[in-house]
């Protein structure tokens, strides 16, 4: 569906956020992107949704970027606090001009594939963490999405409500087969959700190992307590662990080297 | 649910028993909504100023009474109350010609104040280039160049005094409502251009709400400000005849040594500067009740 070859991105202020980025998007898989602070996770899912320019290598989709739509599900869940949740729902529909009753009855079951039925009329002010991002996610869905990019979406979220997203969302992608890119910082998540966890490395963001998760989907809750589950997540983090260490080292070497200056 | 068959059966008395069912719950509506009014009217908010209004007025009195000041420095506020009952239909007539200045000259404002905002937040070159000649009408004082400005109307003193009053009240408009129109949520910003929006897409569903906070706080502000334009251009035209406003009366006051008028007058112009606010103020919370923080009423 869509393969990035070589990209790299480096920013007007001179940071290089990627460099040599490889990775393909397979269709009706979760691709978990997982990494330290700053190494481009975001900046990948910001060029796949078209909104930067690469600065070198290309992004390569099976037909033309415009065929395809995209959803984006934010850190924060980014709704507009002066509409109501339908309205808020609905208007990835309405920016596309599709009518008001069609964009009404798809937002409704968009809602309801979301759990939020009764909140149709409420204002994100009213609404908890755990429900704005349920709003969130239902927007993305709601013009049903060939690629969905979900940029850290329950990091803010309390371990039971974040438990019980992970769960439903694994639950939606598997009844519409949805091709989701999801960056997170939690390894546990990366790998509870993925079909494949691909490991990041930072400065500057580069790709240094792809696990392949390679359990059924979707997964029970009772998979978090497997035997599999930890081998996965021990996998993962040895690779996080060997991809921070060098550029850890090198940090540390250049602190070392200022303070003998300093002295 | 009756059905459209039994709905047919129904009896006449049946009818006007529900007729009076509904008659006694809109009056009971109604009388909450009288009692919510007056819970709201014998609230600490309003109570407190009152109170300490009352007294500021009662010192007045008592101090001018006490130390037998004449009425030509400082008249007691039963004698104020007393000449705007007594010229009131002097000061009616004036009061209202300057309240439709000072409102044109906020309606002009804010149309025209929201179209620049508007204007401005399409391009940063449009901002950058005219942004200081928006500031340059916000630190020209008016009485300076008030004079000008009716001389060049000098056909029409109604419009020399609406300009005035418009170049107080315009800057904080323009000010605020571009700060609002450029502080939209990044993110939100993002979701329109990845659903392809347009410019008018996102000007209307994204820009010009999310700002609304911010023109309503410049509206109350521009409220008063096209009050005191509208007095401060009356003084500079000194208009007589079926043109004068309150300023004029004022002037007048002061020439004749009438001092209880002039300030019958100024209370007339503090009450409609309270009022104009009073009112901008309810129109905000009314707006915004449902999701700003600053008109949402919050419960711990």
């Amino acid at each position: 569906m869509l393969t990035l070859s070589q990209v790299g991105k480096t920013y007007a202020n001179g940071t290089v956020a990627l460099q040599d980025f490889n990775l393909t998007v397979t269709p009706g898989t979760i691709t978990s992107l997982v990494g330290p602070s700053g190494c481009g996770k975001s900046t990948v899912l910001r060029l796949v949704a078209g909104l930067g320019d690469t600065t070198s290598g290309r992004l390569t989709w099976q037909a033309s970027r415009n065929r395809h739509r995209l959803s984006y599900v934010f850190q924060e869940a980014a709704l507009m606090p002066w509409a109501t949740v339908i309205d808020n729902i609905r208007l990835p529909l309405k920016l596309a001009n599709v009518s008001k009753r069609d964009a009404l009855k798809a937002a409704s079951e968009a809602i309801a594939q979301v759990g939020l039925q009764g909140f149709e009329h409420a204002y994100p002010r009213e609404l908890s963490g755990g429900m704005k991002m349920r709003v969130s996610i239902a927007r993305a869905l709601v013009n049903r999405p060939d690629i969905l990019l979900m940029d850290e979406p329950f990091g803010a979220l309390d371990e039971m409500t974040r438990s019980k997203l992970n769960q439903e969302l694994l639950t939606l992608q598997h009844q519409q087969t949805l091709t989701i890119l999801f960056v997170t910082h939690s390894i546990y998540e990366a790998v509870y959700l993925g079909h494949r966890v691909v490991v990041m490395a930072a400065q500057p963001g580069r790709v240094v190992s792809t696990v392949p998760i390679e359990s059924v989907h979707p997964r029970g809750v009772d998979y978090r307590t497997s035997a599999q589950y930890n081998r996965y997540c021990q996998q993962v983090s040895h690779c996080l662990a060997q991809a921070a260490a060098p550029s850890d080292l090198q940090t540390q070497t250049m602190e070392e080297d200022s303070f003998a200056v300093a002295r | 649910m009756l059905s459209h068959a039994e709905e047919k059966t129904k009896s006449p008395s049946v009818k006007h028993a529900d007729a009076s069912s509904l008659e006694v719950r809109a009056s009971g509506r109604l009388s909450n909504q009288l009692l919510r009014w007056a819970q709201s009217a014998v609230s600490a908010d309003v109570l407190a100023p009152l109170g300490v209004g009352l007294l500021m007025l009662t010192l007045w009195e008592v101090g001018v009474r006490i130390t037998e000041t004449p009425p030509f420095l400082l008249p007691g506020p039963v004698l104020v109350f007393q000449t705007l009952i007594q010229d009131w239909a002097i000061l009616w007539p004036s009061w209202l010609i300057t309240l439709k200045i000072a409102m044109t000259a906020l309606l002009a404002a804010t149309v025209s104040g929201l179209f620049v905002a508007v204007l401005f937040a399409q391009s940063k070159w449009i901002e950058r280039s005219f942004f200081p000649y928006a500031v340059l009408l916000q630190t020209t004082p008016v009485v300076a160049i008030a004079p000008l400005i009716i001389i060049w109307l000098k056909d029409n003193t109604f419009a020399a005094l609406v300009v005035c009053a418009w170049i107080v009240a315009f800057f904080p408009i323009v000010s605020n409502t571009v700060l609002g129109l450029n502080s939209v949520n990044p993110s939100l910003v993002n979701l329109f251009k990845m659903n392809k929006a347009t410019r008018w897409q996102t000007l209307l569903h994204l820009r010009l709400p999310s700002s609304l906070p911010y023109f309503l706080s410049g509206l109350r502000i521009s409220g008063g400000l096209a009050l005191i334009g509208a007095v401060v251009a009356e003084f500079v035209a000194g208009a007589g005849g079926t043109q004068a406003g309150l300023a004029y009366q004022i002037l007048m006051a002061g020439y004749n040594l009438k001092i209880p008028r002039m300030f019958a007058a100024l209370i007339l112009i503090t009450c409609s500067g309270v009022a104009i606010f009073t009112a901008l103020t309810a129109l905000s919370n009314y707006l915004l009740k449902d999701w700003h923080a600053s008109a949402v009423k919050h419960e711990n």
